[in-house]
């Protein structure tokens, strides 16, 4: 959300030093689209009908404040109306929070291979579209087959042709892909060369930025529903208030990038954001409907029903001897979870940010304003979620690492598929193991 | 090996004149890069000197033939090359592709920054930032880390479970490796320079596109070594056949061109050199699979520490008697032939070799057309530079890999038991149970001694 703080008020003269300052590097050999760029909205298609009215109402309402107020109720409201619907996604199920990230992780896409376009200005070359498309359908295959063979077990086990698709998955995945790249090599032509190869290269970054977040955020979802709302709505509350934090008390300047954010608002975010992720997990911790992993029963439908595991349990911590004398408290009562939670918000509040400084730094670099016009007052579905690309991969790290074990049904599927001589070595191994845990009697086991 | 037709038979043919391009080309504002790619860990010191020695012997011929043979004495020298590396083993063998690979990405990135500066009469603004050639090695050992450490999780778990700081960088493998890439990560945007934005950016994309083109397919290389030096060797020398058959097979009948791309390349080159290298394919896997030391997965001997290639070769390996179809019957005159399964493979492997790995060798040559530039470095005279001679094996090491793991091998199964052990006690009893009604199912194991 640095956008927020960019368009408050007087950044005017940071755009134009920016314009001037990057002239130098128009000698690329890309021609000068300095002029073509300073009106991004002419070029983006598809902005829905309704969004567009919205600001006309709220203008209408808002005509009598001041433009500095009007902006602010405006993206007020809209912040208001995004975490609502949000909000309501969840509380429809996992199917639509999937549709959701889908919708996203391609609008996302497009709007950043866009931009590419217009730098490059590759629009006379319609493959171009065509192959972009392709690469996201093709990488998209991928990891959703992986996820649908990973988690969704069941149903793969009952369909013949899903079964087929599922064992040589990798196979067919990579032979999409060569297609593509075959295509794209053939269709090199011989006075654009360098203009293909940027897009080819840029849209490869592009999937590997866009694609690959979202879809460790669909397996964070998996584990759980909490795991997918608690990292979210951190790194929204940090950019929230570490926006008012820095409205109010903002005085030293944080990064030479973002000239509008400083280190009140920094710390005061920080701060402000491990507090509310505390007591957000606390709250979200109570309900099996967000603990409880993601499964796909025979039913075709999503379960989300089980025994919370430890994390998700009252626990009574001993308070540290500093703590006990300020609170008067011995002992508190906290699930496990919020102690994880910690950790995450302070992911969120100090390496976030940095995702919104590799924004900013791309829309200065490519002398753009926003990424796209979708969201009125905050610019695309970029802009808004800038801050979330490590936080969906640090969330995915930190559960294999941390927390998750590997996945059961997927370890007995690969069992299942061993020779019988490997199979046979693993299950006395397993045996003995079990024995010696205690999990199985010790009968009479001979040689 | 795309130059190696593009600079047979041109106007430009002459040795001493390749020699003078090589060095204007060096001159130009590239001396402090190149005298950086000289030290080569992959290339035996003695090539540099091989040109005068050989133009010497040489001089004689036209310079046609000239050129041809310094090509032609070169290659061998790189095939001898990789057999004795081959002899000497896995070991050295990973230690190779690491080097190529770094050396790969150096090529890469110092011709596209020195094409700029020379170009674009741009300042050396990348020598003037030196953040960029850290970062960029930076993010090269970051990926390394990352996927070295997958390996030695995999295939070396006796030896990371013994000592215990191993233990914790494996358990804990990927978190750390997320931190070192987020370290960079931050140093990166630490490092935006107000005038530069877009440069920077430039870099970065680039960067982490050579890593995703270089760094995987090495890594995927390593993957198929481990299942057996043969799935490392064969591919690997179906795609240097193909380009010398293509070669030749252009050479004496090439008439209809292929590709706009590339001129130099004819539909009769294409043609026989797919026959000849899946012929060559047959019968290199014939051969190598008698060999043990080929066949067998490479295995961490905890012990003796070192690797160890010794096992029963698996059916892919066993000579088995095929009916041949009819019509080869009535051709041959044979009725059954004895071949080992594995060459049925290799016949998928070597056609892809020579559908596909072509298509490699067009993306370079588009990508030197794109930024005109001759070759990727000057590291092998005659050749260019290191990533010249490996451009069409791109994808042939994805194939390899996905190949095997989806029509060969399973899942590695110390990995399986790592994962078992590594689940909750009472999951671990439900796969118990379900495992053992499926062995019994299967007979191998007796139901009277399980039922208790």
């Amino acid at each position: 959300m640095t956008e927020l703080r960019n368009r408050g008020g007087g950044d005017r003269d940071a755009e134009n030093i920016s314009d001037k300052d990057t002239d130098g590097e128009d000698r690329f050999g890309l021609g000068g689209e300095g002029d073509r760029d300073s009106k991004p909205d002419t070029d983006t298609p598809e902005v829905q009908p309704s969004v567009d009215n919205t600001p006309k109402c709220l203008n209408k309402a808002l005509a009598g404040m001041s433009s500095r107020w009007k902006n602010w109720w405006i993206r007020g409201i809209l912040t208001l109306t995004m975490i609502s619907g949000f909000f309501l996604i969840i509380y429809m199920g996992p199917l639509p929070l999937m549709l959701m990230v889908l919708a996203i992780q391609i609008k996302c896409f497009q709007e950043i291979i866009t931009i590419g376009y217009r730098v490059y200005h590759s629009y006379e070359l319609p493959w171009f579209r065509t192959l972009s498309w392709y690469f996201l359908l093709c990488v998209n295959y991928f990891f959703y087959g992986e996820t649908v063979a990973e988690n969704f077990g069941n149903l793969v086990q009952r369909d013949e042709p899903l079964q087929f698709l599922v064992r040589y998955h990798r196979f067919i995945s990579f032979a999409l892909y060569l297609s593509g790249f075959c295509m794209f090599v053939l269709s090199l032509v011989k006075k654009h060369y360098r203009l293909q190869f940027y897009m080819f290269a840029w849209t490869h970054v592009t999937l590997l930025i866009v694609v690959s977040q979202s879809h460790l955020v669909i397996q964070n979802l998996f584990e759980g529903l909490i795991w997918f709302i608690v990292p979210i709505s951190t790194v929204i509350c940090n950019d929230i208030t570490a926006y008012i934090c820095g409205f109010f008390f903002g005085r030293t300047p944080l990064i030479k990038l973002s000239p509008k954010k400083t280190w009140e608002g920094f710390i005061g975010g920080f701060f402000s954001t491990v507090v509310f992720g505390f007591i957000f997990a606390y709250l979200l911790a109570q309900y099996n409907y967000f603990v409880c992993p993601v499964e796909y029963s025979e039913s075709n439908s999503f379960l989300i029903n089980c025994e919370p595991s430890d994390l998700f349990v009252l626990q009574d911590y001993t308070l540290p001897s500093v703590l006990q004398t300020v609170l008067r408290w011995k002992t508190v009562k906290i699930y496990p979870f919020q102690i994880h939670s910690i950790a995450l918000s302070t992911f969120a509040s100090l390496i976030g940010p940095f995702g919104g400084f590799f924004a900013s730094g791309f829309k200065r670099a490519f002398k753009i304003k926003d990424f796209a016009d979708t969201i009125p007052g905050h610019g695309g579905i970029m802009d808004r979620f800038d801050c979330q690309y490590l936080v969906a991969t640090f969330v995915h790290v930190y559960l294999t690492s941390f927390i998750r074990g590997p996945n059961p049904s997927k370890v007995l599927q690969q069992l299942l598929v061993l020779q019988p001589e490997q199979q046979l070595s693993i299950f006395n191994t397993l045996k003995s193991h079990l024995t010696e845990t205690g999990m199985i009697p010790p009968a009479i086991r001979g040689p | 090996m795309t130059e190696l037709r593009h600079r047979g038979p041109t106007e430009k043919d002459l040795l001493q004149q390749q020699q003078e391009s090589e060095s204007e080309v060096r001159t130009d504002g590239e001396a402090p890069s190149d005298s950086e790619i000289k030290p080569d860990p992959g290339v035996p010191p003695t090539v540099d000197d091989t040109p005068e020695v050989l133009s010497k012997a040489l001089s004689g011929m036209s310079s046609r033939w000239k050129n041809w043979w310094v090509r032609g004495i070169l290659t061998l020298a790189m095939i001898s090359f990789f057999f004795i590396i081959i002899y000497l083993g896995p070991m050295v063998l990973m230690m190779i592709v690491s080097a190529l690979r770094g050396q790969a990405k150096h090529n890469l990135k110092f011709r596209v920054s020195c094409f700029r500066d020379h170009h674009d009469s741009l300042p050396p603004i990348l020598y003037h930032l030196p953040w960029f050639r850290t970062l960029s090695w930076y993010f090269l050992l970051c990926v390394n880390y990352f996927f070295y450490g997958e390996t030695v999780t995999d295939y070396f778990s006796a030896l990371v479970q013994r000592e215990e700081p191993l233990r914790i960088l494996s358990k804990y493998h990927r978190f750390i490796s997320f931190t070192l890439y987020l370290t960079g990560f931050c140093m990166f945007v630490l490092s935006l320079v107000k005038k530069h934005y877009r440069l920077q950016f430039y870099m970065f994309g680039w960067t982490h596109v050579t890593l995703l083109i270089v760094v995987t397919q090495s890594h995927l290389i390593i993957h198929n070594l481990f299942e057996g030096m043969i799935w490392f060797i064969v591919p690997i020398s179906c795609v240097i056949c193909n380009d010398i058959m293509a070669y030749m097979f252009g050479f004496f009948f090439g008439r209809t061109p292929l590709i706009k791309l590339s001129p130099k390349k004819t539909w009769e080159g294409f043609i026989g050199g797919f026959f000849a290298t899946v012929v060559f394919g047959l019968l290199l896997s014939y051969v190598m699979a008698g060999w043990r030391y080929f066949v067998c997965p490479v295995e961490f001997n905890n012990d003796s520490n070192r690797f160890e290639v010794d096992c029963e070769p698996s059916d892919l390996f066993q000579l088995q008697d095929y009916t041949l179809p009819s019509v080869l019957q009535s051709l041959i005159g044979w009725e059954t032939v004895r071949i080992y399964p594995f060459q049925i493979h290799s016949v998928a492997l070597s056609a892809f070799a020579s559908l596909m790995g072509p298509f490699g060798g067009f993306f370079a040559s588009g990508f030197k057309r794109a930024f005109k530039i001759k070759d990727f470095a000057n590291t092998i005279p005659g050749h260019g530079g290191i990533m010249d001679r490996f451009d069409c094996q791109y994808l042939m090491a994805t194939f390899v890999n996905v190949y095997i793991g989806s029509f060969i091998r399973g899942p590695n199964p110390s990995r399986v038991m790592q994962q078992l052990l590594a689940l909750r006690l009472d999951q671990q009893l439900h796969i118990f149970n379900t495992l053992r009604a499926h062995l019994i199912e299967k007979g191998l194991l007796s139901a009277i001694e399980e039922a208790a």
